[in-house]
């Protein structure tokens, strides 16, 4: 089930080439059917949680909704304001788009189905994913909107901040499983998955990466009550939808990485021998839990102001983050028994969910007073 | 530093620094966050705002002049007009005024379900609050439309009633256009049961939530102080700590009549208001259950009533606590069948003069938080 076999025919090419230029063809139209199935799927569920039917209308159970949306955004009017800088403004939409892609390469879905395997995956991943705060930049910076250039600031110092937590949580997994390769990883937890032995790492991860995924609590970037849609604000048609259907990708290839990383991809709990499908199955499976996550999260969360974000990274995740490397370091030097992993990084774990807990309420408040009546109080002034 | 110009060899540019500028960013008319057609223009550096400047009037339409040219029971549906989220509570105000002045005597059971209508309206009046309050936090629309499904069952309830399910125009000079339907009193009930429930809901939605908590509490803090030195009515002024709410200090209609309590919130910022809103609610309910126990039988308009409404000469002003604030109406008639000079005094825009001095200092997002608090009805304020 390799790609090159699907190149096999096209001798006359470079296999190497054609390969790869028919691994990217699937890989594009997979991921776009995918996104649209996610656009569906996210609007059924948040309209479930909202008490809400979401989309009726286009076909049975509104399926169609993500077609009729695609054919609409494309015919679009693709409009440039007239002062945008057109370099930045229009290339900005590649500069995220292209890495969101590119990530995908390294993804193994199951343990043959990886487009490029590569001894480096996990730094690869992380390093790809973190490019795309630059097209924010552009596209802030060229919209020549307040608005996008407020959006595209935020978005940049967020994307920045929340890199660090969550590739911090990453090399705390690479202390553990001694290896940088996601496939290693993956077969390193045939018995047991990572979330046991780094349940701190796990919590880090999984905020960091809807800070990353811009997505509620996190969505400050595009804030639609404040910035009204942020860097997005001047494009319309098929750029604006370009945008989504990065965004969208995004989620995935954070899905994915938890899934593998955490979760035990398609290895745990039923071991390697037991066919492509049902490693395929499970991969979709775990990675459909963070997406629930990522969504559920969006129904049930405001949204944090900019000040709040930054202390968040900076006071609580990236010191708890240290946390873990440290107690992986005391585990690895002085070999003491796994068991010892997971107690102290619960422990790390629910002190981090008591401060956060507990630094909204640092000062009790004084509750309403119900007055009867209010005559007497009335010279208050 | 210098710098040569591209292509121009000759002209050298100085440059010193690169000079940092406070950039005005202007908010709205059309922005998804200021409630209507407000505008304001923000001077930010960064994301804290320096200067606020509201412009407001996209909405006027001269409403006050428009009711100096209708008859007496024309105006009803312009109150319904102007304060289009607490038609019932603006259209009291309305009739209040005229039966001050004609000396109308208004019958038991007209009072009793005025009251009813007026407190379920300040419900669906804070159901909207909630659920917008909800979206301008950041919240994707969840308590939007746990609000709105409470919304729509109250507003079956007036449409049943009144006929319309948005300008009701039901309250009359003298008491009610016409007896309320059978089953009133049951739909009532029913209806105050949902309620409970969808207050209930909000408030395991919101209240206790920690992201809303960090955001709402300690911003636009208002002293009683400031808050009487601005002419704040309503939630606003009892978050910050005034006990004054019309229904207890100068009681019009029957409120006399029932045990309720007033929630004083003690910071004044925007969390509290939200509180106080939340505790109103239930306080709202307590009203109409008292009112619905009270419900006499009887007639809704005096048996005197002139088939013509004609006012003698004079003055009065009426006011009802509206779910926003003191909704007052100030009526003078040369006499004749219209008001020769009308003025509202809507506390949307009593209130809305506080923004400025609540917003400076504050973050870009508080900004909306703010004005989201206030719970503005822009075409009360813009009349």
């Amino acid at each position: 089930m390799s790609i090159e076999l699907l190149a096999a025919p096209l001798i006359d090419l470079p296999q190497r080439w054609m390969a790869a230029l028919l691994a990217i063809i699937a890989l594009t139209l997979v991921m776009t059917f995918a996104v649209m199935f996610a656009t569906y799927y996210e609007r059924k569920v948040v309209a479930r949680m909202q008490q809400r039917l979401g989309p009726m209308r286009t076909g049975p159970y509104g399926i169609m909704q993500a077609f009729a949306d695609t054919v609409k955004l494309v015919a679009k009017e693709d409009l440039r304001p007239a002062t945008a800088d057109p370099v930045a403004f229009e290339l900005a939409v590649f500069a995220i788009f292209v890495p969101a892609f590119i990530a995908l390469v390294a993804v193994p879905f199951t343990e043959d189905w990886i487009i490029s395997p590569m001894p480096l995956s996990l730094l690869f991943l992380l390093a790809v994913s973190g490019l795309s705060f630059i097209g924010f930049l552009m596209a802030g910076w060229g919209s020549d909107s307040k608005y996008a250039l407020l959006g595209g600031m935020r978005a940049a110092a967020q994307l920045i901040s929340y890199e660090i937590p969550l590739i911090l949580a990453m090399i705390g997994i690479v202390m553990v499983t001694s290896s940088v390769n996601v496939g290693d990883i993956i077969i390193f937890q045939d018995k047991v998955p990572l979330i046991v032995w780094q349940p701190l790492g796990f919590l880090i991860f999984l905020t960091a990466s809807v800070a990353e995924l811009e997505r509620q609590p996190f969505d400050i970037p595009t804030g639609e009550s404040e910035v009204a849609g942020g860097v997005f604000i001047e494009y319309s048609g098929i750029r604006w939808s370009m945008f989504q259907l990065t965004s969208y990708v995004n989620m995935y290839v954070f899905a994915l990485l938890g899934a593998f990383v955490f979760l035990g991809g398609w290895e745990w709990p039923f071991g390697r021998d037991i066919g492509w499908g049902y490693q395929l199955f499970l991969t979709l499976a775990k990675m459909s839990l963070f997406i629930v996550f990522y969504l559920w999260s969006r129904t049930s969360f405001p949204r944090l102001r900019v000040d709040q974000l930054m202390s968040y990274a900076w006071k609580v995740l990236i010191p708890f983050a240290l946390l873990q490397i440290f107690l992986n370091g005391l585990v690895l030097v002085y070999d003491l028994p796994d068991i010892v992993l997971l107690i102290t990084s619960g422990a790390a774990a629910l002190a981090m969910v008591a401060l956060v807990y507990r630094a909204v309420r640092v000062t009790p408040r004084v509750p309403l007073k119900m007055v009867s009546n209010t005559m007497p109080a009335r010279s208050v002034v | 530093m210098t710098a040569r110009a591209k292509g121009t060899s000759s002209v050298v540019v100085e440059q010193d620094a690169p000079e940092i500028v406070d950039i005005p960013i202007n908010m709205g008319p059309q922005h998804p966050s200021t409630h209507g057609v407000f505008r304001m223009v923000l001077v930010v550096s960064g994301e804290k705002v320096l200067d606020v400047t509201p412009h407001i009037g996209y909405m006027h339409r001269g409403g006050e002049k428009l009711m100096e040219a209708m008859d007496f029971r024309q105006g009803i549906g312009y109150a319904d007009r102007t304060e289009y989220l607490a038609q019932f509570s603006a259209e009291l105000g309305y009739v209040l005024a005229v039966e001050r002045l004609m000396e109308i005597e208004v019958p038991e059971r007209a009072q009793y379900v005025r009251v009813i209508l007026t407190e379920l309206n300040r419900l669906s009046s804070h159901f909207m609050f909630m659920g917008a309050f909800g979206i301008d936090s950041g919240l994707f629309g969840t308590s939007f439309t746990y609000a709105f499904r409470e919304r729509e069952y109250l507003q079956d309830v007036f449409e049943e009633v009144s006929g319309d399910r948005l300008m009701y125009a039901y309250f009359r000079v003298g008491g009610l256009a016409w007896e309320v339907t059978d089953n009133f009193v049951e739909r009532v009930h029913d209806v105050m049961k949902t309620s409970a429930k969808g207050i209930q809901d909000l408030d395991d939605l919101l209240t206790r939530n920690e992201i809303f908590m960090a955001r709402c509490q300690n911003i636009g803090s208002f002293s009683a102080q400031q808050a009487i030195a601005n002419g704040l009515s309503g939630p606003i002024l009892r978050a910050s700590g005034v006990p004054w709410d019309l229904r207890k200090d100068e009681p019009y209609s029957i409120y006399e009549r029932f045990r309720f309590e007033v929630p004083v919130g003690h910071y004044g910022d925007v969390y509290d208001r939200y509180l106080v809103r939340l505790e109103e609610m239930r306080q709202s309910l307590a009203i109409i259950e008292q009112a619905l126990e009270g419900l006499p039988e009887g007639p809704i308009v005096p048996d005197k009533m002139p088939r013509r409404l004609r006012t003698p000469p004079g003055e009065v002003y009426a006011k009802v606590e509206s779910p926003r604030g003191e909704w007052g109406v100030y009526l003078v008639s040369k006499g004749g069948d219209k008001p020769y000079r009308m003025k509202m005094r809507s506390p949307s825009f009593c209130n809305l003069s506080a923004l400025r001095e609540m917003t400076i200092g504050q973050y870009l997002a508080d900004a909306v938080m703010i004005l989201g608090s206030m719970d503005i009805v822009l075409c009360d304020v813009d009349r």
